[in-house]
């Protein structure tokens, strides 16, 4: 235990490059989820070109990054997806990502079981359409599916069925468990972070204090599902859940946004959390130097968490979460496991919510009525 | 530990870090990834990173400890061996 914790001490402090590097390849989406993290749906026409993708790709790989998560957006939506994921597995740099699976078609599925070193995630919200779609949009729940049976027929392999815990998904865990069964696939459960347009729904979607006991003891019993270490403000509870337990923002994680802004993590697309941009000096440079990330390596304030006996176990919790829902660094996570952060959400008479940034949300067409 | 974790490792054959696994210095020691099980693995020493670099250029995992760990060390360091094989980070020769 004590080399555990002096090795999170580590992390904490920062590493040469991240572990967990996540790159969303375009804002473009032809979904619209109402906790979409980037707010995405229309392409930025300032995205990196094919060019500067594969030079940021050439540089991941003599940073001797292991593997990307590429998401969006949905990356499927660029026309070099395949080029860039097949450059990066050339490299033996692994790539991870995350989708829709509405462009995941017999012939797709084909190419993508051909490639090594990759790994899909394939997003729903529910396991039944009318959960999944209220979120994530009519028919998303069936393009899905018709993705993982096609992946399943090409036989590619493990994928991984990727969910967010809601208050409506996470009473269907015993479903969403069947379901990766039946596909041979691997369940991973995420946290639902008021960023993006997430911010809009996290009120009344995040799951009750009650819930999320429920949703520990499960993920305890059940070291085989992933978290992407999403969960680590729950390890408050006891025991800790599989992975690092920490806020790796800045640290062992970050984001890279379409356009080459780098940000601490994929949950903070915000103006007070951007790093840099790989235009400028190149990524290497933005990990190593950024004064953002330099302060994020530094001892934190453990703030209103220093009278509670559990913070080192959860850390204080998101920054993410903090920071949208209008909470200091130094409160305790809204999802306090404790209440204490539903404590300091009522004690702030008035929460000035930071507006997320920027947004790539598609306009809402306008009708326009005949005279 | 017990002796469970070291029983499936001979540390009297030859062993080397599997092609499969990228290996990346840290300050604390090193990270491997293992490109097909897609674990991570954090070796937790500098001279454990050394030692596991080395192995390909001895006859047996003894014969390398002999040479690059002192003897009062090499229990510990056989385990720690014994723990990165099972997780395929290392694989026999």
């Amino acid at each position: 235990m004590g080399a555990e914790s002096s090795l999170r001490d580590r992390f904490e402090r920062g590493l040469a490059a991240p572990i967990c590097l996540t790159w969303e390849l375009t804002y473009a989406c032809n979904l619209a989820c109402t906790h979409c993290l980037s707010s995405s749906g229309r392409r930025d026409p300032m995205e990196l070109t094919t060019s500067e993708a594969k030079a940021l790709i050439d540089e991941i790989a003599a940073m001797q990054i292991f593997y990307i998560n590429i998401g969006g957006g949905e990356p499927m939506m660029r026309d070099d997806f395949f080029e860039l994921i097949e450059h990066a597995v050339d490299q033996h740099v692994g790539v991870k990502f995350s989708t829709n699976g509405t462009r995941i078609d017999a012939a797709a599925a084909e190419r993508l079981a051909s490639i090594d070193y990759l790994d899909i995630q394939i997003s729903i919200d529910g396991v039944d359409a009318s959960t999944s779609d209220r979120i994530r949009g009519a028919g998303s729940y069936a393009r899905a599916l018709r993705a993982m049976d096609n992946l399943k027929a090409a036989d590619f392999g493990q994928f991984k069925i990727s969910v967010v815990m809601t208050r409506e998904s996470i009473e269907q865990l015993d479903a969403f468990e069947a379901l990766a069964r039946h596909y041979g696939a691997q369940l991973r459960l995420t946290r639902l972070r008021p960023s993006g347009r997430g911010a809009n729904v996290w009120e009344e979607l995040h799951p009750t204090l009650e819930q999320n006991r429920r949703l520990y003891r499960w993920l305890l019993e059940r070291p085989n599902v992933l978290t992407g270490d999403s969960f680590f403000h729950l390890s408050a509870l006891g025991e800790s859940l599989e992975g690092l337990n920490l806020c790796g923002a800045g640290r062992v994680v970050c984001l890279i946004d379409p356009v080459g802004e780098v940000y601490a993590c994929p949950f903070v697309i915000h103006d007070e959390f951007k790093a840099g941009h790989v235009r400028d000096a190149g990524f290497a440079s933005v990990w190593t130097n950024s004064e953002l990330f330099r302060s994020l390596r530094e001892p934190g304030s453990v703030g209103a968490c220093n009278s509670c006996g559990s913070y080192d176990a959860c850390r204080g919790g998101c920054m993410a979460a903090k920071f949208f829902t209008g909470l200091e660094m130094t409160d305790p996570d809204p999802e306090c496991v404790f209440g204490h952060g539903e404590e300091a959400l009522r004690a702030k008479r008035v929460t000035l919510r930071p507006i997320p940034s920027p947004d790539h949300s598609r306009r809402i067409p306008v009708s326009i009525s005949s005279r | 530990m017990t002796l469970s974790t070291t029983e499936l490792f001979d540390a009297s054959a030859p062993w080397s870090l599997n092609a499969r696994v990228s290996l990346r210095d840290e300050a604390f020691g090193a990270l491997a990834y293992h490109h097909v099980t897609r674990r991570l693995v954090f070796l937790k020493s500098r001279e454990l990173v050394e030692l596991v670099r080395q192995l390909d250029r001895f006859e047996s995992a003894h014969a390398a400890l002999a040479v690059l760990v002192p003897a009062d060390q090499h229990d510990r360091y056989v385990r720690a061996l014994a723990s990165l094989a099972r997780s395929e980070i290392l694989h026999g020769r």
